[in-house]
Parts: structure tokens; sequence; C-alpha cells
């Protein structure tokens, strides 16, 4: 435990400079956008004159330089404020904190089917390398890591929630059911299952393959064979000295995926309404909301860095070899 | 003339890849008797390690084999693990590396006898003190990166004997260790071996090393046997050139110096 | 192209290389079978596929020919991924080289840049890029560039790492060669193979990444692209399935075209270095 923490600090200290590179750098690449929110809002009420322009602009701090207005959000970013939205009204805290959770459920499902399921079925095929089960689920994986998510949540709405009714079309719960506690969870839970599904089944396929493939190196250790030679029952083989092994590069993936899937949340959140946080993106973008895009990126690094970090001291606990030197001195 | 444990008659071993023939053994005729010390001598490519693999069930899919192998001395066929144990070349990488090296060992306890974790852990403690292993209670939760070479070599002596197994194969267990380490290892192998009056397949490429404590050896040379017989006898009265060829090119302290000349 | 045919040789490489190879094709007679501009109108909208033989596959909302816009979406498709991928190898291998080769303060900055550009989700990124540079197909290769560059960068670094202590460095130097002769001569063609391996992977995020842009209306609208089709289709899904349907199925065809033709590459590039 006491390795793992010290890889933590250690980890968490690093990404600080990390994060201040995102945000600046964020903060700079939307400067660079020819017109701002001030404009698209002009748009949308159909003009404005000189005057209305220029106090907008002053009231939402848009006609300060650069530097100055980065100097601002930094300070601003220091007391969690993220600024206005132009577009919504709100202050942008409030609009990701609102949104946030529905997207974190969604991902949160998704990682956590897709991880168990494939990793289950990827032990399976990589129980036996080369046997048919083994080719049907390689053969299955690769045609499902080619789907794309967005087209695969269509497909999945059309034929269960048009055709076959089991489930509802779009949005993450009954609008003003009423419903409380376990109903409410359990009519949320309805919502998520295409979305999550649409979601996971692509990362399914990649832990499974990935599993797979690692099942298969770890058969060709020498450990494998010694496993064999002391006799041991096979289902003992396969799990605690195979998968045992092969899991560990799944579990670094899973890091690597968590940024994957945040993006991929915000086009399945666009295909079933979900008022999430990927929708709220799309949103920013469309409204030309600088201040709320450079909000919503920030946060994704922050989840993203979080994420991270867990999955760095699960690893760590995990592999007895790693942090070992550092934890010893 | 004691009991035969195994009796090898006319075994071959293939190894086919793609469209590849290699002849890994050739007609092999080969008794182990029971108790007894026996080193398998041969360089690279012999197939002395083909012989070890053979012998406990563990060659590759690729591989052919012809021929029998019989267990007069076990009367049915052998367990791996528990009749016959076995030490691999490379300690760094025949151990699990996430495992602890007490679940490693106590795995083999508790399949082959029958009983629960906490006596096979209770059993490995046992072991670990045996093969002298420094501190065995907290070795019990440490992991194989922890250990130096010649400690992984110890632990999985402990994990090969820890059923009592009858027959312990040995393959090339200090070739990858220091001369001070593998002094240390043999005499432990010898040890253990004596004591449990298990029988002992020790197999090196190094004539001299297992002339020390076999008590017969077997010569290979390209898939075949070309001698055997008790120790004494083969290194005094050598029948074949091969093996006057590798007593004659072992080279020790008194041996005079391989390259003439002036030096610097 | 003795390794061309050892993929081929393979059920995966010739399999993808098939498929490949017919949306090359589709790419290709694009402009001579449907010369006329795929989004103009050509016909009754709504028309079912394999009714009109004048229209196989039918028409969209507006009446446009369905298989027209297949074919020349085709076309976008593989440029943008071979495109997009093709830039972030460069960038990449560039910056990879770049910091594995000079170390120290210069290579912990460059590391932390790619750090920063691999925490940020790549799709958020892309949509953050196009909403300021405006939607139009460059800008829609270099948005997908700036979230895969990443990988070849890190893998480039890691390559040059190994490659730089190796004897053959050592030698060169010792023979008096200058440090970027080195770079060039000797450690760049070593690190390439594996940084090859990856593109194939970053041809296939490419493809689908362009398609999700433009599903959410983000790609250059001048031009029509398997994902704009989803789009427009999604509007009838559910009277006329099809329009959403087939162009999801060539995007999986290509995509697993792609992988199928790496996975015999692999295999081709392994079986080579065993037999050596």
């Amino acid at each position: 435990m006491r390795r793992a923490l010290v890889l933590l600090r250690r980890r968490a200290i690093s990404s600080i400079p990390v994060l201040l590179i995102v945000i600046v750098g964020t903060f700079l690449l939307l400067e660079a956008a020819p017109g701002d929110a001030v404009d698209a809002y002009l748009l949308s009420i159909g003009g404005g004159d000189a005057a209305l322009v220029a106090s907008l602009r002053a009231s939402y701090g848009l006609d300060q330089s650069t530097l100055a207005r980065l100097w601002l959000y930094l300070t601003a970013l220091a007391h969690f404020d993220l600024g206005w939205s132009v577009t919504f009204g709100r202050p942008i805290v409030d609009l990701i904190l609102e949104r946030l959770p529905n997207t974190l459920w969604l991902m949160g499902s998704a990682l956590a089917l897709s991880f168990s399921l494939g990793s289950i079925l990827g032990v399976v095929a990589g129980a036996r390398p080369g046997s048919a089960t083994d080719r049907v689920l390689s053969i299955g994986s690769l045609a499902l890591y080619a789907v794309p998510s967005f087209w695969l949540g269509l497909v999945l709405s059309v034929v269960f929630s048009v055709q076959l009714r089991w489930f509802p079309i779009a949005g993450i719960e009954s609008i003003a059911s009423g419903k409380h506690g376990l109903d409410r969870a359990l009519d949320i839970a309805r919502h998520l299952v295409l979305p999550v599904s649409a979601l996971g089944f692509i990362y399914l396929a990649l832990f499974l393959r990935m599993m797979r493939s690692g099942m298969a190196e770890a058969w060709r250790q020498d450990y494998a064979l010694a496993a064999r030679a002391k006799g041991l029952r096979r289902p003992r083989i396969v799990i605690r000295h195979i998968a045992r092994n092969a899991m560990l590069p799944l579990v670094t993936m899973l890091g690597l995926q968590a940024a994957s899937m945040l993006g991929g949340s915000v086009v399945i959140e666009s295909v079933f309404a979900i008022p999430g946080f990927g929708r709220l993106a799309q949103e920013a973008v469309a409204g030309r909301d600088a201040p709320l895009l450079i909000g919503i990126i920030v946060t994704s690094a922050v989840l993203v860095i979080i994420v991270n970090l867990l999955v760095d001291i699960t690893y760590a606990l995990l592999d007895p070899r790693v942090g070992a030197a550092e934890a010893a001195a | 003339m004691s009991m035969q444990l195994a009796t090898l008659r006319d075994l071959s071993v293939l190894y086919r890849s793609g469209s590849t023939t290699r002849t890994a053994l050739a007609s092999v005729d080969l008794d182990i008797l029971a108790g007894e010390r026996l080193a398998i001598i041969g360089e690279s490519g012999s197939g002395k390690s083909t012989l070890a693999l053979a012998l406990a069930g563990l060659l590759p899919d690729n591989a052919e084999r012809s021929g029998q192998i019989a267990w007069p001395g076990l009367g049915r066929p052998p367990v791996p693990g528990g009749d016959i144990g076995f030490v691999f070349q490379d300690p760094g990488s025949s151990h699990n590396p996430v495992l602890s090296i007490g679940e490693q060992i106590a795995e083999v306890a508790r399949r082959h006898l029958g009983i629960g974790w906490r006596a096979a852990y209770a059993r490995a403690l046992d072991l670990l003190a045996r093969v002298r292993i420094p501190q065995p209670k907290a070795a019990l939760a440490a992991y194989a990166h922890e250990l130096s070479g010649g400690q992984r070599q110890r632990v999985a002596i402990a994990s090969a004997i820890a059923a009592g197994p009858r027959l312990l194969i040995a393959d090339e267990p200090t070739s990858a260790l220091d001369m001070v380490v593998q002094a240390e290892i043999v005499a432990l192998l010898d040890e253990l071996v004596r004591a449990d009056g298990m029988t002992l397949l020790f197999i090196t490429h190094d004539i001299a090393l297992a002339s020390g404590f076999a008590d017969r050896l077997a010569v290979f040379r390209d898939a075949r046997l070309v001698e055997a017989g008790a120790s004494a006898d083969v290194l005094a009265r050598p029948q074949n050139a091969y093996t006057r060829h590798l007593i004659g090119s072992h080279i020790d302290l008194a041996t005079p110096p391989l390259i003439v000349g002036p030096t610097r | 192209m003795s390794l061309l045919r050892r993929i081929l040789g393979t059920p995966e490489g010739a399999a993808g290389a098939l498929i490949l190879c017919v949306l090359v094709l589709a790419a290709l007679l694009a402009p001579v079978l449907f010369p006329a501009d795929p989004l103009s109108i050509v016909g009754p909208a709504l028309v079912p596929p394999f009714t009109d033989p004048a229209l196989p596959l039918g028409t969209d909302r507006l009446g446009r020919d369905v298989l027209a816009e297949l074919m020349h979406g085709a076309g976008t498709s593989l440029a943008v991924g071979i495109a997009a991928a093709a830039m972030a190898m460069i960038a990449g291998s560039l910056v990879g080289t770049l910091a594995g080769l000079a170390g120290g303060l210069v290579d912990e900055a460059l590391m932390r840049v790619v750090d920063a550009f691999q925490i940020v989700p790549s799709f958020l990124l892309a949509l953050a890029f196009v909403s300021v540079t405006g939607a139009s197909l460059p800008v829609v290769i270099t948005a997908i560039a700036l979230g895969a560059w990443t990988g070849p960068a890190r893998l480039a670094r890691a390559e040059v790492l190994s490659i730089r202590e190796r004897d053959y460095v050592a030698a060169a130097r010792v023979l008096g060669m200058r440090p970027l002769e080195i770079a060039f001569r000797e450690v760049l063609p070593n690190a390439l193979p594996p940084v090859m391996a990856l593109s194939s992977v970053i041809v296939a995020i490419s493809v689908l990444t362009e398609a999700a842009l433009s599903f959410l209306g983000l790609g250059d609208p001048n031009i029509v692209t398997w994902g704009s089709m989803i789009a427009e289709g999604r509007n009838v899904l559910r009277s006329a399935p099809f329009l959403s349907i087939l162009p999801g199925l060539a995007l999986m065809l290509t995509v697993l075209g792609v992988y199928l033709f790496s996975e015999g590459l692999a295999d081709a590039l392994a079986r080579r270095r065993s037999r050596a």
C-alpha cells in the first residue's frame, strides 16, 4: 500500500504542469477563433447596435487583451470559478456539475461492462489459443471493433426501441415522471441500456482482444511451463497464472480508454438525446461559447487525470514489481 | 541391482515446424534406477533437455514422440508435480512474477497432498527452511523479483519437492548462476535427494560438476546416447571418443593457459 | 514487394487487401460512373434500394442518388483517413525522435506537451479545433491528427532511446559521424517499423473520427461523407432505415479492411523476424 501511495503522490505532482499546459493551450487556441460568443449571441438575436456590442463585450470581459484575460481566467480557476456561459446565461461550473453525473453514469457503466465482459470473454478465448472458440471470438471482436459507435447506437435504437419497443428511444429518464428512489434508478437504468451498449461494445472488443493476446503471450513464458510441470489443475493455471499476468496491460488500457470514452460520449449523447457533459460540448461549439468549451476541456482533463491516478494505484497493487525501488528508497 | 524407476526404450522425439523436421532424440535406451543420482551430460543441441521434458510429459505440441517410457517403479503413469518434480534452468523466468513465492510452493502441496491452504502454507514454510532461505516467514509473502538468482533456484527446488515426488528432474539448474552459488545448489540437491530417498536426474553440460556427486553418467551427443555407466568407470575408462573429448576439454585451475604468447 | 506477397499469404492480409482494393476502386470509379455532383438531386425522394435499376440503392430525403453518395464518400473517407494518419505519424515521429535524441530539459518539456495532448479527449480537441477554424476538409484532417500524433511520438521516442544505446550507433559515433547524420541514417530507419505498425490503427481511428465529426454536422458541408449520410438518414430513421444503415456498413467494412490488412502485416513481419 505504501508503495502505491508513494507512486500516487509522484504522479499527482507531475500532473500539475501538464494541466497548466492544457489550460493555457486551450485558452490560446480558442483565442484564435474569429468571432466570439458575443458574435454568436448577436447572430441569434438578429444583430444589435455598436453600443450594445461594446457593453456586452465589456460585461463579459471580452474586450481586454489575451494575456490579461488568461491571467484573470487562471486566478478565477484557482477558486473553482470557470466563468460565465453566454449561451446558457449561467455560471459554467453549475452547468458542468449539472450535466456531468449523467455522463459519468454512462461512461462508468460502459467501462465496467466492457472491461469485465471483455476480460471474461478474452480469458475464454485465451484459455485455448487457436481453438474454434478462440477463432470465433477473434473474428467477432474484430468486426465489433470496426463499428462506428454512433451508428451502432442508431441501429440498436431502430431494432430495440422502434421495432421491439423494449427500451425508450431517447433521454436519460422519463420526463416529469415524478419517480423517486429505486423506481427512478430503474427508469434511468432502462434509458441507459442502449447508450451504454453502443458506447461499451466497441471497447469490449478491444479488451477482449487485448486479454486474448496477453494470454497467448503469457502461455509462451517459462512460468506457464513451470505451472504445467507442477501438475496444477487447468482452471488454476488459466486464471491464477496466465490471466492474472495478462490482465495487467488491460488495467493500463483502462486509463487510456477513459479519455477516448469521454470523447465518444459526445456522439452517443447526441444520438440518444441524453443531457450530459458530452452533449454540452456540442452545444458549446454550436454557440461558439469559448469559455464554456474551455471549461469543458479543462474538466475533461482533470477527470482523465483522476482516472489515470486511480488506474496507476490499482496497477501498483496488482503488479508487485512496480515502484518497489522507489518505495524502498 | 536396484529396481528401475523408469525405463526408456527406443525413445525418439521429432520437432516439426512448417516443412522442417528436427530430430531431438534418436532411439534412446536408458534405465533410471530408483534412488540413484543420474547425470545427463551433453552440449547444446544434444537432446538432454528434450529427454527431461519427455519424461515429465512437457513436450510442446509440435513434438512427435515414438518409443516407450515405462514406469515399473511406479506401476502407473506419473503425475507431474506429484511423482515428478521439475527444476528449470532460468530462475528469473520460471516463477510467476505476480504471485507470492509462498503461494507458488503451497499450491503444489495443496494440489497433490489433498490438504487445505493453511496446511499447505505451513508446509511451504518448512520447505523454505529446508532449502535454507533466510527468514522463511517473511519469504512466504515475498515475490520472485525480490530474491537473488540463487535464492530463486532454492525456491524452485522447494516447489519441486513440495509434494514429495519420487523423481526430481533438474534441467541445468545452475547454468545461470555464479560458481559459488552453483556449488551450494548442487550440495543442496544432493542432501535433499539423499534425505528423502528421491531419484535425481541432473542435466548439465559440465561433466566435472556432475562427476562430483552423480552415481551414474549418461553422455549424449547429437540426439543419441553415446555412453552410460557408473561415474567412476566412465571418467577413468571412457569407452567413447566423444566422452574422452569431453573429459579432456575440461578446464580447471590446473589446466595450462589457452592463449600462449607474450602478454602485457 | 516480397513483404506484400507474404501479407497476401495470410488469410487476414488477403481479406483486408481485397476490401481495401474494392474501396479504392469505388473511390476511383466514382467520378467516372457518377460525374455529376453526388449532392445533386437526381430523382424522387426516398426511393427504396433495389427497386429502380437506374437508382440501384435508392435515393435519400432530397432525392440524391445513394450509390453515388456512397462511392464518392469512399474517396473522402480513405483520403481523410490516410492524410490524417500521415500527418500524425510525421509530426509525432519528428517530435518523438527529437525528444529522444535531445534528452534532458528538451525531452522533459516535449513529453509534458505530449501528456497534455493525451489527457484531453481527442474528439473534444477535434471539436474545439473545428469550431475555431470552421469546417473544411483540411481542417478536419488537422483536427484528427491533433489527437493522434501522441502515439507515434511516444513510440518513436522509445525506439530512439533504445537504439541510441545500441552498438551500431556507438560505432557510428566512433567513426566520427555527426549527431544529425546519425539521427537520420542510423536511428530513424530502425525506429520506423513499429511506428508503421501503429499507422493502420491511426488510419482506422481517423476514418471513424471523421465520420463522427460529419455526423455531428462539423465536417465539410460541401462534400458528401458517410457520416453526413448517416446524419441525414437519421431524420427518416423509422421509414427509411437503409439510408443510415448502408453508409454505416461501408464505414465498418473500411475499418475492418484496414484492421485485417494490418493483422496480415503484423503476421508477415513477425514471421520474417522469426526466420531471421
